[in-house]
């Protein structure tokens, strides 16, 4: 075996057996790490002679470097409580149970006493099952970098004595909302990139899909799970269309709707049917808007009055000033720019998204829109300046270079 | 990202096998089923009906021909297939292995390409 078999291997068990180590241990760091220990044997053995059963091989092996910590660990003060691991280690993984257990630990690794970043690595690296090299080139942070994270992440679990459990009733809803968004900003990351040369990275944005499947079995009766799933869906099928042949932005308007992954678009539809089961949340809401896009066989013909409606009620749920601007672009396509720009003077009054391109952009387009072109180019001009993904800053200069 | 399509193709000898557990065989896919839908990478799938029982549609002269099943003179025939999104090949072939196949049955994994992968023509 190879190591990107050993990698395939490791990626469809490690939320199992990191989950599984953490029940049996009452420790998340001590499974953590000793899976890793698992995985690092693998890389050496597996290559000279491949095991049978590899998925037992790797459970087998990681247990064992779980029990020999916690000998070090408890060796002199309680031998006692060695037993009671030992043989509780022992067991077989309950099938009745593991989910539960791979649930909790999706709650461990977007927990909130974590920094941002650190729930996003953790939750990559141990329900992923991804390598600290595969997180470092998804987020384009040195590898260091996202060791340390995952390092002190591990800590923060243990210093705040964060239970391996799933969150009580009470807390559950919100907890849960956490875990949505640790998914939602790894979509989004892979989706329109916030730095570097390329627009979309799909495989990053892939392993947000998959997590959000993962937790749609996992927790089949919450509504906002599935829109998530949905809108994740929905967003990437768009993905062949998103990108011309050099890599450049192809927008909406443009976009060839023949290279639209059906497919997707289909399992999209599918999740947010589940998702409206009780009315929808902001994700709910967000994959409606996708929704309605991708059913819609050109821009000129899709409902944009239902994308408006759908905007307010996400500016409900969810107030944001970059749903506010998003709501601006479909007025201005449902009843014109003059309309639209009012919204757009009134959120640079408020001055709520200060310092993003995302409002010039919009602005220099709706001033383009109405024939004011010096005004409409400077703007144009100003979001380029701001903007920090290079493809999407090429664009808006070549925009802006028709204008003048 | 790639899909693969597992392919279970299966002999007289394995499908006689196969239907002589069959109880156990389904609770087993059951099992497997759900274990790849939790993983997040299960598609679809779905088992087809007795080679026997198809009908080929040929198109070698000008009109279809319709004959009866099976297929060729294939000795494993095309029984089932599981679709997987998957981070890579090796992914999908660890899964293959993983399929409660019946003996003397086969599994071929095929690459199912992306839309983004059709090449694009400049309007």
């Amino acid at each position: 075996m190879g190591t990107a078999d050993i990698e395939a291997v490791w990626r469809i068990e490690s939320a199992r057996i990191v989950a599984a180590l953490t029940r049996f241990t009452g420790d998340f760091e001590l499974a953590e790490d000793a899976a890793q220990e698992a995985v690092a044997e693998a890389l050496v053995s597996w290559p000279l002679a491949s095991p049978a059963n590899p998925a037992g091989w790797l459970m087998a092996t990681a247990r064992r470097r779980a029990i020999d910590a916690i000998r070090r660990r408890t060796a002199l003060q309680d031998r006692y409580a060695l037993l009671a691991v030992d043989s509780a280690i022992d067991e077989e993984i309950d099938p009745d149970k593991i989910d539960d257990d791979v649930l909790a630990l999706m709650f461990v690794s977007c927990h909130p006493v974590l920094s941002p970043e650190a729930r996003v690595a953790l939750t990559l690296r141990v329900v992923g099952g991804l390598s600290s090299e595969e997180i470092a080139r998804a987020f384009l942070v040195p590898v260091p970098t996202v060791q340390a994270r995952i390092t002190r992440g591990k800590k923060t679990i243990a210093a705040a004595g964060v239970p391996f459990e799933l969150p009580p009733a009470a807390e559950r809803r919100e907890r849960l909302g956490g875990v949505l968004s640790v998914i939602y900003v790894i979509f989004t990351e892979g989706s329109t990139a916030t730095s570097g040369d390329r627009l979309l990275r799909p495989d990053v944005a892939y392993e947000a899909i998959r997590l959000a499947r993962t937790l749609a079995a996992l927790q089949p009766d919450e509504p906002e799970v599935h829109g998530l799933l949905a809108l994740c869906e929905l967003t990437a099928a768009r993905f062949p269309a998103r990108t011309g042949p050099d890599g450049s932005p192809v927008l909406l308007d443009e976009q060839d709707r023949r290279r639209w992954d059906f497919s997707a678009i289909r399992r999209g539809l599918a999740a947010l049917a589940k998702a409206s089961t009780r009315g929808l949340g902001p994700y709910g809401l967000q994959a409606a808007i996708a929704a309605t896009h991708a059913s819609a066989p050109s821009v000129e013909a899709t409902d944009w009055d239902r994308i408006v409606v759908l905007y307010e009620a996400l500016g409900r749920v969810a107030p944001s000033p970059v749903v506010e601007l998003n709501r601006a672009v479909a007025v201005a396509m449902a009843s014109g720019p003059a309309q639209a720009l009012a919204i757009v003077e009134e959120l640079i009054a408020s001055d709520r998204l200060p310092g993003s391109h995302l409002i010039p952009t919009v602005r220099g387009e709706l001033l383009a829109r109405l024939g004011r072109r010096p005004e409409a180019r400077a703007e144009l001009e100003l979001a380029a300046r701001l903007c920090a993904n290079q493809r999407e800053r090429s664009v808006l200069l070549r925009k802006a270079a028709t204008l003048s | 990202m790639p899909k693969y399509l597992l392919i279970t193709r299966g002999t007289d000898e394995s499908n006689a096998a196969m239907m002589a557990n069959i109880d156990e065989m389904m609770a087993t896919t059951r099992q497997f089923i759900e274990e790849m839908v939790k993983a997040g990478v299960l598609l679809a799938a779905e088992g087809l009906d007795d080679p026997g029982q198809g009908v080929v549609v040929d198109f070698s002269g000008e009109a279809p021909v319709v004959t009866d099943g099976p297929y060729g003179e294939t000795k494993e025939l095309f029984g089932g297939f599981f679709l997987l999104d998957v981070a890579s090949k090796q992914e999908a072939v660890e899964w293959a292995k993983r399929v409660p196949a019946a003996p003397g049955s086969k599994i071929e994994v095929r690459r199912v390409p992306g839309s983004d992968e059709v090449p694009q023509v400049d309007k």
